[in-house]
């Protein structure tokens, strides 16, 4: 099902976010999308090679997690196919069932763990999203005529609500949804003020929201993520949370916390939330919990 | 070695709003320049527009040779509510820095030809796509200044204003925003969305 039927019938939609292996054996990551993820979440987004890291791939990795009955977001970026391979790939997904996809820039390759290859970005997220219009309304990019029924996706896209330059990202995501973007979701937030504020301004563009999450393992990870991830801010009051007790922040507790109470600041202000729980899948079925979310 | 080639007529009519100063640059005998085709543009345009000024300057890439240059002409630089420079993109970006309150814009596009590159200042950098993009971005290059040389806006990669890539560098989406911010011009930034043609510069003109 498309995530945009979800959005208009009114739905706080509800996505979690899996990174394939550095590999082709699954069988761990569907476990974790069984126990902890089926039933929980409208749908999972697979990320496509994240940080520039070499892995199995997001389009097969979207096909296995069709198979076992979720709906996958297929993420795709710009980083390492050229617009042969994107509208390929895309056909590809249709193929395959797919109706839901996230368009992305992509990181540089040099950040990543084969930082000789080449930086593609042939195409970046505006004109993917563009792109995808194009195959939905039946030609490839230059205008050839596709044979048969065109693909129909429903298109996301992501902004960062928290950038320390939001005006240049509102800039950016007011070209994406020009270009078609039908959502959005976010980088993850840590400051709700900085969100409320942040939709205040992007609700003119009328397009629905998923407020994104991050669930802070431990104080080391928040201040790496300070020092090194763009877009995102840990407040100094939530590193000492996260420090105050060892033991419960150890188990998780005091991620699960936080996160479910960030959802809560900021649940009226926008119309879903994505949790990229970065490992810890098994955590997702209490922050829903806790955060009222519970289907 | 690099050609020069204008930009289409109905392109550079559009630009020319207001008082008009053109700029051309017939420096480096390492760039081909289209004089000829240039000097009718110019006189077509003249008969159309508010064209104050029209100067044949060498070596603008230079920024204090650019400096000299332009002296004799403050007053109608002041008053000139268009720059248009007919120049490699590195003389475009060039004047655009050093008129930082004016709307600069680019006249040609600047294609590469193999073999020595020319000598240009270390500050600014020409990508020599064939499409130059300067306009857009007011006299900042998308392709040079942005590590992944996006051509429709900031990526997520950016951090306290410097790149994903390197710390120490600007991002270059950040410069553009803040360029345009500082002109008044950020409406320049909806323009439609770009896609690049790597086909250029081997195709023909239709």
């Amino acid at each position: 099902m498309k995530l945009s039927e979800l959005f208009q019938r009114g739905e706080f939609v509800v996505t979690a976010e899996v990174g394939p292996p550095k590999g082709f054996h699954i069988e761990h990551l569907l476990h974790e999308v069984e126990t902890y993820l089926k039933g929980r979440v409208h749908a999972i987004n697979v990320t496509d090679n994240q940080s520039s890291v070499m892995r199995l791939g997001s389009l097969a990795m979207c096909k296995a997690l069709k198979d076992i009955g979720m709906e996958a977001i297929y993420q795709i970026t710009c980083r390492d196919r050229n617009r042969i391979a994107l509208q390929s790939d895309l056909l590809s997904a249709a193929l395959f069932g797919i109706e839901n996809i996230l368009c992305l820039t992509g990181d540089h390759t040099t950040l990543g763990d084969n930082p000789q290859a080449k930086p593609v970005f042939d195409l970046d997220s505006v004109s993917l999203l563009q792109l995808v219009g194009k195959l939905e309304a039946g030609t490839d990019m230059a205008g050839n005529p596709l044979d048969g029924e065109p693909p129909s996706f429903c298109k996301g896209a992501v902004v960062s609500p928290c950038s320390d330059s939001v005006d240049v990202q509102l800039a950016k995501m007011e070209a994406k949804v020009k270009a078609g973007a039908q959502y959005f979701q976010t980088q993850a937030v840590y400051e709700p003020e900085k969100f409320i504020k942040f939709m205040e301004k992007a609700k003119q563009f009328g397009v629905p929201v998923q407020l994104g999450i991050v669930i802070p393992k431990n104080a080391g990870m928040a201040k790496y993520m300070n020092d090194n991830v763009a877009g995102i801010h840990v407040p100094p009051e939530m590193i000492e949370e996260l420090k105050r007790d060892k033991e419960k922040t150890k188990a998780g507790i005091t991620g699960v916390e936080i996160s479910a109470r960030i959802i809560r600041e900021c649940k009226d202000y926008c119309q879903g939330v994505h949790i990229m729980a970065l490992g810890w899948e098994s955590k997702i079925p209490d922050i829903l919990k806790l955060a009222g979310l519970e289907k | 070695m690099l050609i020069t080639q204008l930009k289409s007529k109905d392109t550079i009519e559009a630009l020319a709003k207001g008082k008009v100063f053109i700029i051309n640059c017939h420096g480096c005998k390492e760039v081909y320049f289209p004089e000829k085709e240039a000097d009718e543009l110019q006189k077509e345009l003249k008969a159309k527009a508010d064209v104050t000024e029209i100067t044949t300057r060498d070596y603008i890439c230079n920024p204090e040779n650019l400096r000299l240059q332009l002296k004799k002409f403050e007053d109608k630089v002041e008053q000139a509510d268009t720059i248009l420079v007919f120049s490699c993109g590195v003389g475009v970006q060039t004047v655009a820095a050093y008129l930082e309150d004016k709307r600069v814009y680019a006249c040609c596009d600047t294609c590469p030809l193999p073999g020595f590159q020319g000598v240009t200042p270390l500050e600014f950098d020409c990508g020599q796509c064939g499409e130059c993009y300067l306009n857009y971005t007011g006299g900042i290059c998308p392709i040079t200044a942005c590590s992944k040389s996006l051509v429709n806006g900031q990526c997520g990669g950016a951090k306290n204003g410097k790149c994903e890539v390197d710390k120490n560098m600007d991002c270059g989406w950040e410069r553009i925003y803040r360029k345009l911010e500082k002109l008044g011009r950020l409406d320049t930034l909806k323009y439609p969305t770009q896609v690049r043609d790597y086909s250029r510069p081997f195709k023909e003109e239709k």
